[in-house]
Parts: structure tokens; C-alpha cells; sequence
């Protein structure tokens, strides 16, 4: 089979197309199909349990998809792991730094995990640094940081390589009001001046932005993927978080969930 | 707060920098690895003491207490009596491997707890390459806590004796349900394949034990790694340390020659036989002496290459032991 020209300028940043996955009996993923175009700011929406994580272990092969196909940028998953995780930075839900180490010292780490050593990984480190307005603090130990700040450097980290989609997965839980708007800031400057393919997990429907991509994730199950102005025409619905009770026919609060 | 995010010109996104990975890039990943790990250590100076002061208790107290209680005859690699204190040396080193294996393999139930194992693994390298280096950078710290031990153990007066020669030792006596069918070979064979410069021989046995340090780590490593993808939570991990560490321990040579063994309980002695733990020690043993133990050096690069392959295999997402019950990353 020929791989579809990865990297072309058409080819989405992210394509998942009819993935399932299950533990043990248990279904998560049913028949899941989504894109996130270059360039585009892609929230998941959906609630605890709906599957999100479950997704991005996939889209991060710590899990194997067993049935569908994901791509990044072009490149199976599966079939072509290297070239697809080259291509792929990742914030997951729970901190994964090393607080006994300094913010350069991590981020030389991940640079070292993608194969960049020596000067090269440095010059990263100081511009990823810059990039989330942390650039005084390359010496700090990670564990001195606020968790908005941590989290701002977990995003640095996962542009040390310079990858096409970033996948961050609920990054503003735990955060307070300021941090959390200061994440959401700096990951959206990334997403227009870089052209990164950016799929940003939560269940907080003020997350979402009307220029988004939406996709509604529930019981292993997409329900909607668009725009936002699609996504209230098609629920007929005038907020999103209506719209998103409408298609999921769930009544309780999302951001209680 | 930092400068502006627009203080560089330099862009995120290059996809033309994106090849295949190179022995650059391996290497790159490799001295990472290793680096985060003994750095990780040398933070962790209460580690570095417990690490250190467990063997030396061993070796100031214990050791001293069994002196006259332990008798060692001449055996091989020692060429004449030596001091319980000497004999307990090697084992006290494996001790410090086995310790060291463990501690790692606690750490990455906690990191796969946590969720912080998963940025190793999303690595573009290849899952193989990324555990085995990483058992190497355990290899590494295990490397900084033995010679510190050895140096305390140096003003004790347990130094290796000047080594002229470089020696193979072979000496292999079959277990005995194997005995009638393979026969026994128990006489020992030595032979000297190097001349060692006059200038090294008082310090050779520091140099001839790296190598068998190395691979009996990367054997208990291996072993640690795996019983780190079956063990589901950091609490069951503390039960199977009390299953693993101190039968292991107990059941070698470290602490008694193995014929002392024999004389007591055959069957003990077989199953000391069947440890592979006995095997490290006395490659490390004969090492400290500037022997290669061929028959201890085959059996432990053996095992360690099973433990790696079922470490890898149960780290595997698509055929692993890890996958079926939640992922590595399980920690979210």
C-alpha cells in the first residue's frame, strides 16, 4: 500500500479512522473517526470516562490499535511508529516532569529522547523556554514551580522536536483562572504562528473558542466533528455546552464532571 | 516571567529536519538516558548512603562477627586462606547490583503509577533500545555505588591481590537430575591469555571486575524490569521484594561458599545451583581477581538476554503483559 504523501500540505495532522479499542470486555473506543486539520486549534470534548485518554494512548502507541488506522502527518502509527512519533508532541493529563530536575535539564532529557544532543538540544531548550515565557528559569528546579508554570514547560518540552500535532490532554485541570487562560494563550499564538495541528482534550465548554474544530467524544462513541457554528446548527442549540447535552443526552453539568 | 515568545525567529514546526533516525541520533538518546539516571541519582544523596551503608554494615559487622565462625578453604580464585571479611566482598557487590536493579524497578512501577514512564515511551526509538538503555543507565549508578564501597572497603584492607595475568576459569559441574545424562565436569580448567603491565597489577582487579559488574547488572536489570511490567501497583512490589531480593540473596554464594551449603542440605544446594544470582556473584568474584568465570559469564549473559526479551515483550503495546491490563502510561 502507498503511504498517501505524508507531510503534502492537504495531509491532516491528525486522521483517526475507525479505531475501537477495549480492555478486556469492556468497549472504550467504538468505531472512532476524527481529523485535525494543520493549523487548527481541535478541542475534545467529552466527559470523564468518554474515552479521551484512552484515545491519545493510542494516538501515542502505548497502546496498539488493534482495529482503524491513525496517522500522523501522513504516517501510520502502527506501521510507521518513528516517523509518527518524530512528528507528535504530547502534554498528558498528569504531571510527567522530573521535579528533582531543572526546567533545561528536562527538556535536554526530551531532546535526548528524540535523538537531539550537544549544542543543537541547548539552543532548543532557551527557544522552547521563550516560547512559554519561562526563558529566566532554565536553572529552576522543576519542583519549585507553580502547576501552571510546570505545565507551561511540559508544553516547551513537547516542542523541543519541533513536531506538526500537539496533543495535550485536559492540560488545565488544577489550574487556577489566570494560569489556566495563560496555557490556553500560549498554545493558540503556537497554533497561528507555527501552523501546528493542535487536539486539546477537556470538558470545559469556556475552553472552546468559536474558530475551533470540535470534535464530541462519548462513551467511545464521535458524535459530532466541525466547526463550532456547525456544531450549534446541527444540535440546534444556542451555547455549546446545550449543543453538547443535545447530542450526548446527558443533563449534568459538564464542568462538574 | 521570561521574554517575549517572539524574542527568536527560529520556527516550532520543521518537518524537513525529520529522517530516519541515525547512530548520531542513538547515541544522542542513549547518553540522555543515562545521564538523566545518574543525575536523578546524584540528587538523591540519602539513596546514594542507604546505598552505601547497607553493605558496609554487612561488611563492619556481620562479616566481622562471622569471621571465626565461617571457615573458607582454599578455593577457586583464591590461592590461599582468606579472611571471611575478602570471601563476603563479592557478594556484598552483588548485593549492591541486586539492591540497585530493585530500587529501579520500583521506580518505574512509579513512574508507570504516575504516568511519567510515558515520556520515554512515546519516544520515536525503538522500545528495545529505549529499556536496554535505560538499563544501562541503572548499570551506571550501580557502577558509582560499588567502587564508593570498594574504597571504604580499600581502607579495610579488602583490596584485590596484583594481578599478573589475565585467566580464563572454566569449571562446570552438571546439576544432578542432568548429571547422568550430560556426565559431570567438575575439574577446572585455567588459562592465561594476557600479561598485565607491571605498572597495572596492583590495580587490575578494580579494571577486570567492570566488565563482570556490567553484565551481571544488566542480568538483574533485565530480571527488575520485568517483574516491573507484571507487578500491577507500587504496593504489591514491596511482597515480591521479600519473594525476590532476599531468597535470591540468601540462596547464592554471597554469603557461603556453596560446598558449606552441600554438606548441610543437597537439595539447598541445587537449588543455589539453579539461582542465577550465584552466577553474578561469582563472575564478580572471579573478576576481582582477573578471572573470566566462562562457565558464570555464559549462564548470566543467557539469562539476561531472556529477561530483556520478556522485559521488551511485556512492554510491547501490541503483544505485551503491560497493554492487556491498561497500558504503561496507566497512571491517568
Amino acid at each position: 500500500m502507498i503511504e498517501p504523501s505524508p507531510n503534502a500540505s492537504g495531509t491532516a495532522a491528525l486522521s483517526v479512522d475507525g479505531v475501537s479499542h477495549s480492555f478486556g470486555s469492556h468497549l472504550v473506543l467504538d468505531n472512532a473517526s476524527l481529523q485535525v486539520p494543520r493549523g487548527k486549534f481541535a478541542v475534545l470534548l467529552g466527559l470523564n470516562g468518554a474515552g479521551k485518554s484512552t484515545l491519545f494512548a493510542l494516538v501515542t502507541r502505548l497502546y496498539d490499535n488493534v482495529t482503524g488506522e491513525i496517522k500522523i502527518l501522513g504516517f501510520d502509527v502502527r506501521r510507521r511508529p518513528t516517523e509518527a512519533l518524530q512528528r507528535l508532541g504530547v502534554c498528558f493529563q498528569s504531571r510527567a516532569i522530573d521535579p528533582d530536575l531543572s526546567l533545561t535539564q528536562n527538556l535536554l532529557y526530551h531532546a535526548a529522547l528524540h535523538g537531539i544532543g550537544g549544542k543543537d538540544a541547548k539552543v532548543r531548550a532557551q527557544v522552547a523556554l521563550e516560547k512559554v515565557e519561562m526563558s529566566d528559569r532554565g536553572s529552576s528546579k522543576v519542583r519549585t514551580l507553580s502547576g501552571g508554570q510546570a505545565r507551561r514547560v511540559e508544553i516547551a518540552r513537547s516542542l523541543m522536536h519541533r513536531p506538526g500535532l500537539l496533543l495535550l490532554d485536559e492540560p488545565t485541570v488544577g489550574l487556577d483562572i489566570g494560569s489556566r487562560e495563560s496555557v490556553i494563550n500560549i498554545v493558540r499564538s503556537l497554533v497561528a504562528k507555527e501552523n501546528l495541528g493542535v487536539l486539546w482534550a477537556t470538558h470545559l465548554f469556556d475552553e472552546v473558542a468559536p474558530s475551533d474544530h470540535v470534535v464530541v467524544l462519548h462513551k467511545g462513541r464521535v458524535l459530532f466533528t466541525g466547526s463550532v457554528p456547525e456544531l450549534l446548527t446541527d444540535s440546534k442549540a444556542t451555547t455549546i455546552s446545550d449543543a453538547f447535552r443535545v447530542l450526548t443526552g446527558t443533563t449534568a453539568s459538564l464542568e462538574a464532571a | 516571567m521570561g521574554a517575549a515568545a517572539t524574542t527568536t525567529s527560529a520556527p516550532i514546526l520543521d518537518e524537513t529536519a525529520h529522517s530516519a533516525l541515525t547512530t548520531g541520533n542513538y547515541w544522542a538518546c542513549f547518553k540522555g538516558i543515562v545521564w538523566r539516571e545518574v543525575l536523578r541519582f546524584l540528587h538523591q544523596t540519602e539513596r546514594f548512603f542507604s546505598a552505601l551503608v547497607r553493605p558496609l554494615v554487612w561488611l563492619f559487622i556481620f562479616a566481622a562477627g562471622f569471621r571465626n565462625v565461617l571457615g573458607v578453604s582454599i578455593i577457586p580464585p583464591y590461592e590461599t586462606y582468606v579472611l571471611y571479611e575478602e570471601y563476603v566482598t563479592p557478594g556484598l557487590v552483588g548485593m549492591i547490583l541486586l539492591f540497585n536493579a530493585m530500587q529501579s524497578s520500583l521506580s518505574m512501577v512509579y513512574d508507570r503509577e504516575t504516568g511519567t514512564m510515558r515520556t520515554l515511551l512515546v519516544s520515536p526509538f525503538p522500545r528495545w533500545f529505549l529499556l536496554l538503555s535505560k538499563l544501562l543507565g541503572g548499570v551506571a549508578v550501580a557502577l558509582l555505588q560499588v567502587f564508593a564501597f570498594l574504597a571504604v572497603a580499600y581502607f579495610w584492607n579488602i583490596q584485590p591481590p596484583p594481578i599478573t595475568e589475565l585467566k580464563l576459569f572454566t569449571a562446570f559441574e552438571a546439576p544432578a537430575v542432568l548429571s547422568p545424562v550430560i556426565g559431570s565436569v567438575t575439574e577446572p580448567i585455567v588459562y592465561a591469555f594476557v600479561h598485565v603491565p607491571a605498572a597495572l597489577q596492583p590495580y587490575m582487579g578494580y579494571i577486570t571486575i567492570i566488565p563482570a559488574l556490567v553484565v551481571a547488572g544488566l542480568m538483574l536489570g533485565s530480571l527488575a524490569l520485568f517483574m516491573s511490567s507484571v507487578i500491577k501497583q507500587l504496593e504489591n512490589f514491596a511482597g515480591v521484594m521479600n519473594f525476590v531480593i532476599f531468597p535470591m540473596f540468601f540462596a547464592s554464594s554471597a554469603l557461603y561458599p556453596l560446598w558449606r551449603i552441600r554438606e548441610n542440605s543437597p537439595l539447598l544446594y541445587e537449588i543455589c545451583r539453579f539461582n542465577p544470582f550465584s552466577y553474578c556473584i561469582e563472575l564478580i568474584r572471579f573478576g576481582f581477581y582477573g578471572y573470566v568465570d566462562v562457565v558464570s559469564l555464559i549462564i548470566v549473559s543467557l539469562c539476561a538476554i531472556a529477561f530483556l526479551g520478556a522485559a521488551v515483550y511485556a512492554y510491547n503495546p501490541s503483544k505485551g503483559l503491560i497493554g492487556r491490563r491498561g497500558g504503561p502510561g496507566a497512571g491517568a
